[in-house]
């Protein structure tokens, strides 16, 4: 965390760090901060903004890596029901129309600038940290499921079921709301995120994560030489996520 | 100052109002139980999905909260349009709109995924979110239409403070389906949603399914507690509710006429219009014709002076109005989102399909849960308050007050 962001932090918001840092001592191995926005908040760096970019390309039809990993990474998986069953990342296959060419690619949370699921949000559970990472407040998500309704993306779950061996690290709850998270506890460390790193290992390299502020980044360079879109650019939410040879 | 002649008596304890009571109590335990058995077993139990993620508990909570706006109708025509025909039937209009409100508010409480952590929404405010307005404007509109009761109620307060209050009753009732339709309106994502005749459409629905929801509830307690309701007291309020049927269809109509006109909106009118299966068939078959033409066929061919057709056409009403909210709510949803235009999408998320819904019991029973209370709630307010006249007949003279 850079000494700029260490001064946006109120004294309210070092006070709850502590008070959730105390908890943690009396309570070790069970992180009781989930994403509580303060918390969360105080670990993120206004001076970045995290991002994706994701190239087409380069991510075979066949290969679902990124999902895997997201799956072992975060703790959720399928029970067997298609429709209720929650989805962090998905692969999407898409048919060129007119030419008939195909296409694959993952979904996930984009990350927006300006995330609707934010605005909607009755309780202030959907929060979007200053390093630009939209997470959901597991401690006061109602489960109403507007942000489902709002995301252009579909890039919310619901969870419709009891769920059981959690990660401390990505704690998740029935009735509750749940999306990508950018692994934000990997990034919060100095890491990328579980599927970048999956997919790499598997030799595709489609999937780039990094600081979309800085000029010298891999991410902002790649993004400086290569045309990429943004999905659903007509809404101008300015996602985190970009993609390219769509 | 002429005086009121208008008496107003509880509905007294006959065994028939032991009946409906007891009939509507054992569908509020149902919906209860149907609520233990999702909150124990998750929303898996249900028929909604990650596809569907609002189902029938809201198809019943929207319609029971836009009724309520609506139910204030005949409590407005006395105090804010000045017509005496509607005083005698103002504070049964008050107590239904708040029962209508909190019967709807209860399903959409139980339907949360955390309904234990109402106290979280009562504490933790979104200022950005629409949801939090209603909030705020369902929340208000308890507390102005309870003050609306008392200043008509209480002998102490002075009749002129009725007409101001009624009238913020009013206002703020406008505001609230505002806020409803918005709900929907301010939702960019959806090609079903983001239109601003979301909100002028859901107050037209108000107005005509809180009238409907009236005088069907105003007969049923005429006839537990034997009293005299006059045919041409209904024939007024029916003709009044011909006129907001007929506002409803040409709202829809205006909305389906931009969409059709916008290419980008071509998928989802084929869908509504055409293509849509069960939505097609509800559009159609419930919300256009049994729902707004047949009505307004019933009501301007002149004979809705019989309590039974009038109690036909309220009904066929509040049918297609339920018929119409389940096309808004569920297809909406049911239409894929446009994430890729040009390209057919598919995924192991159902992303480019029709998404599948069939309610399942415990939705329903909720719903219908939420139902019974409004009713319960009103009838217990006639049982122990002074909120019906004793006497409705058409030759009881009302007097201006």
């Amino acid at each position: 965390m850079s000494c700029g962001a260490k001064k946006d932090v109120s004294r309210r918001d070092f006070l709850r760090s502590g008070a959730a840092l105390a908890t943690m001592q009396l309570a070790p191995g069970v992180t009781l901060m989930a994403f509580g926005g303060s918390e969360a908040q105080a670990a993120a760096d206004a001076g970045k903004r995290w991002g994706l970019l994701i190239d087409a390309s380069k991510c075979a039809p066949d290969c679902n890596a990124c999902i895997t990993a997201c799956q072992d990474e975060n703790g959720w998986k399928g029970s067997g029901h298609a429709e209720t069953d929650v989805q962090w990342i998905r692969k999407v296959t898409l048919k060129d129309k007119s030419s008939g060419r195909e296409t694959s690619l993952p979904v996930m949370c984009q990350h927006c600038e300006s995330p609707p699921c934010v605005d909607v949000c009755p309780t202030g559970a959907s929060f979007k940290r200053k390093d630009g990472i939209v997470l959901v407040d597991k401690h006061i998500c109602i489960g109403c499921r507007y942000c489902m309704m709002a995301c252009p993306f579909k890039a919310r779950s619901f969870v419709h079921e009891p769920v059981t061996n959690q990660k401390t690290h990505a704690p998740r709850g029935i009735g509750t709301v749940e999306s990508c998270t950018l692994c934000v506890h990997r990034v919060d460390a100095g890491r990328i995120p579980a599927c970048v790193e999956a997919c790499a290992a598997a030799g595709h390299g489609a999937m780039v994560f990094g600081d979309l502020l800085d000029p010298d980044s891999d991410i902002s360079r790649r993004l400086a030489e290569y045309p990429s879109v943004a999905l659903r650019p007509d809404l101008d939410l300015n996602p985190g996520v970009r993609y390219r040879e769509i | 100052m002429a005086i009121d002649r208008t008496l107003y008596r509880e509905v007294p304890a006959t065994r028939a109002v032991w009946s409906a009571g007891l009939v509507l109590g054992a569908f509020l335990a149902a919906g209860l139980a149907a609520f233990l058995h999702v909150e124990h077993n998750g929303h898996v139990v249900t028929g909604m999905s990650n596809q569907i993620v609002w189902g029938m508990p809201h198809v019943f909570a929207i319609f029971l909260i836009v009724a309520a706006s609506g139910a204030l109708n005949v409590a407005s025509m006395a105090s804010v349009f000045d017509n005496a025909a509607y005083k005698p039937l103002s504070r049964l209009s008050g107590v239904l709109a708040i029962s209508l409100l909190a019967g709807g508010l209860l399903v959409l409480v139980l339907d949360l995924g955390r309904p234990d952590r109402l106290l979280v929404q009562l504490t933790h405010f979104n200022f950005r979110s629409i949801f939090t307005w209603n909030i705020l404007l369902y929340s208000g509109f308890v507390a102005v239409v309870a003050v609306y009761l008392w200043v008509q109620m209480d002998r102490t307060v002075h009749p002129r403070w009725t007409r101001p209050v009624g009238t913020l009753a009013f206002v703020w009732r406008l505001a609230l389906t505002t806020g409803t339709g918005s709900i929907f309106g301010w939702l960019v994502a959806r090609p079903g949603y983001d239109a601003a005749i979301m909100a002028p459409l859901f107050i037209a629905m108000s107005l005509a399914l809180g009238l409907a929801v009236y005088v069907v509830v105003l007969q049923a307690l005429c006839a537990l507690s034997g009293r005299v309701l006059g045919p041409e007291r209904i024939a007024g309020m029916i003709r009044l509710l011909g006129l907001f049927v007929a506002v409803v269809l040409y709202f829809t109509l205006v909305q389906h006429l931009t969409n059709l006109y916008a290419a980008e909106h071509a998928g989802f009118e084929r869908f509504i219009l055409r293509d849509g299966g069960v939505y097609t068939g509800l559009f159609w078959g419930v919300q256009v014709f049994l729902g707004g033409l047949v009505p307004l066929m019933m009501i301007y061919s002149g004979r809705v002076n019989r309590p039974g057709l009038a109690a036909l056409v309220c009904g066929l009403v509040i049918l297609g109005g339920l018929g119409q909210i389940y096309v808004i709510v569920i297809g909406g949803q049911a239409y894929p989102m446009e994430l890729f235009p040009g390209y057919a999408v598919t995924s192991g998320f159902f992303d480019g399909e029709i998404a599948a819904y069939s309610p399942r019991l415990p939705e329903i029973l909720l719903g219908l849960g939420g139902v019974a209370f409004a009713l319960l709630a009103t009838g217990v307010a006639a049982k122990i308050l002074r909120i019906l006249p004793s006497n409705l007949s058409d030759t009881n003279p009302v007097t201006k007050v």
